[in-house]
């Protein structure tokens, strides 16, 4: 059970005029999880992230960060111990890469060989070079470049939490996959907390411990991947699903590693931490009714395709 | 054809395509003008005396043979060199030896013409010269250009112009020229009057920054305030400076009567207080304007950005919106300033002094050569303020993408 929440929305509402953006949602996000929360454009989930750090004002209901209501702390203060990454960047045209990381830093008051440490260390984190990178302006990188930048100056304070707005909507497809798993290590590595908007079901399915599902306003379904995959609360988190495939989507969120049995299987071997998606359509495609798998050059045994199809039954 | 320039062929082509593909339209037309100023147009005129009616010559009969000659042959050499396509270093000479030619063409033809001893004839540059050094001026000004020039080079061009003239003018090689002589007539005003007209279009500039940045800055956020802020100044942009001045005498003159010490600062009906309250006036909406226009140019995931990193709104506006707006802004006040400089003239007109001056007594007196005597020098002050403002513009982009 969930202890201690490092969020935590309580009847959040958010009216513009005479329309409501948001009505009533209530979500927790535990210490080191991401929460991923998806929907179409409208459905209030840019408007739900921006009240966390105060960009948006809530029209009732508390948002507690760390146990403590914001409403207590001034917004600028509050800002800056929560990290913001949004999908145009926002780099600051005019800094250097460096200047851009080191914002935060320097309106915190760090001291200058604090801040070129923390810069170089980021910018290494990210595999970018300090050397050829530190003094480049924004306009000299490349869009995955300045997207790794705009979350390096999020991290640069090393905030408990981090907010995203759609940060992989402008990559191409390859990039954007590289993305995600970058940013899956270093919240391993970092442990913060992260709360990421997306409209793309598949990266929220990919990134999220937990998927909040937003709908004109109204929290609809928050649950794990499995969860929400093997029963979804409303159609439109069905049709968000996408419907047909829901097997496969099912099968894409598990490794073959607990499927493991002893026993031979002929051809080559599958790594072990393979997608149970990728080993039965390896499987398929090979016309091999079991596959071997290995780790490290080491025989683990193998998978068989019946076991690997069970993995897409529902829950 | 331009698909064909653009694949690079040139073997089926008519050869009036390939002719024309050789000239630069700018510079055939620059040439054509120097051609028709110096060839059909007088270059010269002479009067015995300063009212008298005046001979118009042209080159051969103002010039003594030989420097005709030489003005002729060099200006025959670069009209056709601007009318090819030439490397930008070429044009930028060939422009410069016809404008300095003509200059120096200026100064032999008053020698020339002018009497020994003689005080009174007056040797007036004609519509010829005129053209004539326009096309040069401008093809040198569209050579330099060409060049690419940075900040730097900007400024150290207009300093060669400016000390090549300032040169020129301390020599009394032009001192027979009747511009020259309307000088000698008022020497002993003109330092004062450039400085008057100088002070009054800088400091109204200065005092609109003041005022229309701060404005631009609190009304940009609030939709209502900013459209009744840009909508007041537009209708004062409208009013004739004519009649701004006659509604300021009213008030002006009230202050100066009523407000202790208002007379000491020379606030009265007439003279420069209304003049620096039009020119101020008229500089507002620019300034204003290009500081919204600006603020607005900040993108707007910057701006948010700015304030989801947790800078407070004075943080924000000063290291982000402000910096990034700055290029705009300049850009603003570089219009207004070259604006005002040639504005403040109309000083002239209420007792406010300035280099109107010269142009208004001239007027009234007929005498052309005293309206050159105040619209020359604002003319040359309005283009060293644009140039050293484009340096100070480009200077500031350089923080902006540089590929």
């Amino acid at each position: 059970m969930m202890t201690d929440p490092m969020i935590e929305l309580a009847g959040i509402s958010r009216v513009f005029g005479t329309r409501t953006v948001v009505s009533d949602v209530s979500l927790r996000v535990a210490a080191g999880a991401i929460l991923t929360v998806v929907g179409t454009s409208g459905s209030g989930k840019t408007t739900l992230l921006r009240m966390i750090n105060r960009l948006v004002e809530p029209s009732a209901g508390t948002v507690r960060v760390g146990g403590r209501d914001i409403r207590t702390v001034p917004p600028h203060v509050l800002r800056r111990g929560i990290g913001y990454a949004i999908q145009g960047y926002g780099l600051f045209p005019h800094r250097t890469v460096a200047e851009n990381i080191a914002v935060v830093p320097r309106l915190l008051g760090w001291d200058r060989r604090r801040i070129a440490d923390r810069v170089d260390a980021l910018l290494g984190l990210f595999n970018l070079d300090p050397a050829a990178y530190r003094d480049r302006l924004p306009a000299a990188l490349s869009g995955g470049e300045q997207q790794r930048i705009g979350v390096a100056r999020a991290l640069a304070a090393e905030p408990p939490i981090l907010l995203m707005d759609e940060p992989f909507g402008a990559l191409d497809p390859i990039i954007r996959g590289q993305a995600r798993a970058d940013l899956r290590a270093i919240q391993r590595r970092t442990g913060t907390t992260i709360v990421l908007v997306t409209h793309d079901m598949d990266e929220a399915l990919h990134l999220g411990d937990r998927i909040a599902v937003m709908d004109r306003g109204h929290l609809v379904q928050e649950a794990d991947p499995a969860a929400l995959i093997g029963m979804p609360a409303t159609d439109f988190v069905r049709a968000l699903l996408g419907g047909g495939d829901r097997a496969f989507q099912l099968m894409a969120l598990r490794d073959v590693d607990d499927l493991i049995e002893p026993g031979p299987a002929p051809g080559a071997p599958i790594p072990a931490g393979t997608s149970v998606r990728a080993a039965l359509a390896e499987s398929l495609w090979s016309q091999r009714p079991a596959l071997p798998v290995s780790r490290d050059g080491v025989l683990l045994g193998r998978v068989t395709r019946a076991a690997l199809e069970a993995q897409g039954a529902r829950p | 054809m331009g698909q064909e320039s653009a694949t690079g062929m040139h073997t089926d082509r008519q050869p009036a395509d390939r002719i024309a593909e050789g000239l630069d339209p700018l510079g055939a037309v620059l040439a054509a003008l120097l051609a028709v100023g110096l060839l059909a147009l007088p270059l010269i005129i002479a009067r015995p005396n300063r009212i008298a009616e005046g001979t118009a010559l042209t080159a051969w009969s103002a010039l003594p043979a030989g420097q005709a000659l030489a003005l002729l042959a060099v200006s025959a050499l670069a009209a056709p060199l601007l009318t090819l396509r030439i490397p930008p270093p070429l044009r930028l000479a060939a422009g410069a030896a016809a404008l300095l030619t003509l200059g120096l063409a200026a100064g032999w033809a008053a020698d020339h013409l002018t009497p020994p001893g003689d005080r009174y004839s007056r040797i007036s540059l004609d519509s010829g010269w005129w053209l004539a050094s326009a096309a040069a001026g401008l093809a040198t000004g569209d050579g330099l250009a060409r060049l690419r020039p940075g900040p730097g080079m900007r400024v150290a061009a207009l300093a060669a112009v400016a000390m090549l003239a300032g040169f020129a003018l301390r020599s009394g090689f032009w001192d027979n020229l009747s511009v020259m002589r309307e000088y000698a007539g008022h020497a002993d005003t003109f330092g004062r009057e450039v400085r008057t007209h100088l002070g009054l279009a800088l400091s109204s500039v200065a005092a609109a920054a003041l005022v229309g940045i701060p404005a631009a800055i609190l009304a940009r956020p609030v939709p209502s305030l900013r459209r009744a802020l840009l909508a007041g100044l537009n209708v004062v942009q409208t009013i004739p400076s004519m009649a701004l001045f006659g509604m300021l005498i009213a008030p002006l003159a009230w202050i100066g009567r009523t407000i202790p010490g208002a007379a000491g600062f020379g606030i009265a009906g007439i003279g420069p207080a209304p003049a620096f309250v039009a020119l101020f006036a008229y500089a507002l909406l620019p300034v204003t304007a290009a500081t919204v226009a600006g603020l607005d140019a900040v993108p707007g995931p910057v701006r948010d950005a700015a304030t989801g990193v947790g800078m407070t709104g004075r943080q924000r506006l000063l290291q982000v919106e402000l910096p990034l707006a700055l290029p705009g802004l300049l850009t603003g006040i570089r219009i207004v300033l070259v604006q005002n400089i040639g504005l403040a003239v109309i000083a002239g007109l209420v007792g406010g002094g300035g280099l109107g001056v010269f142009v208004f007594q001239g007027i009234s007196q007929n005498a052309g050569d005293l309206v050159l005597l105040g619209a020359l020098p604002t003319v040359a002050l309005a283009s060293a303020a644009a140039v050293l403002f484009d340096a100070a513009i480009a200077a500031s982009r350089t923080a902006e993408p540089r590929r």
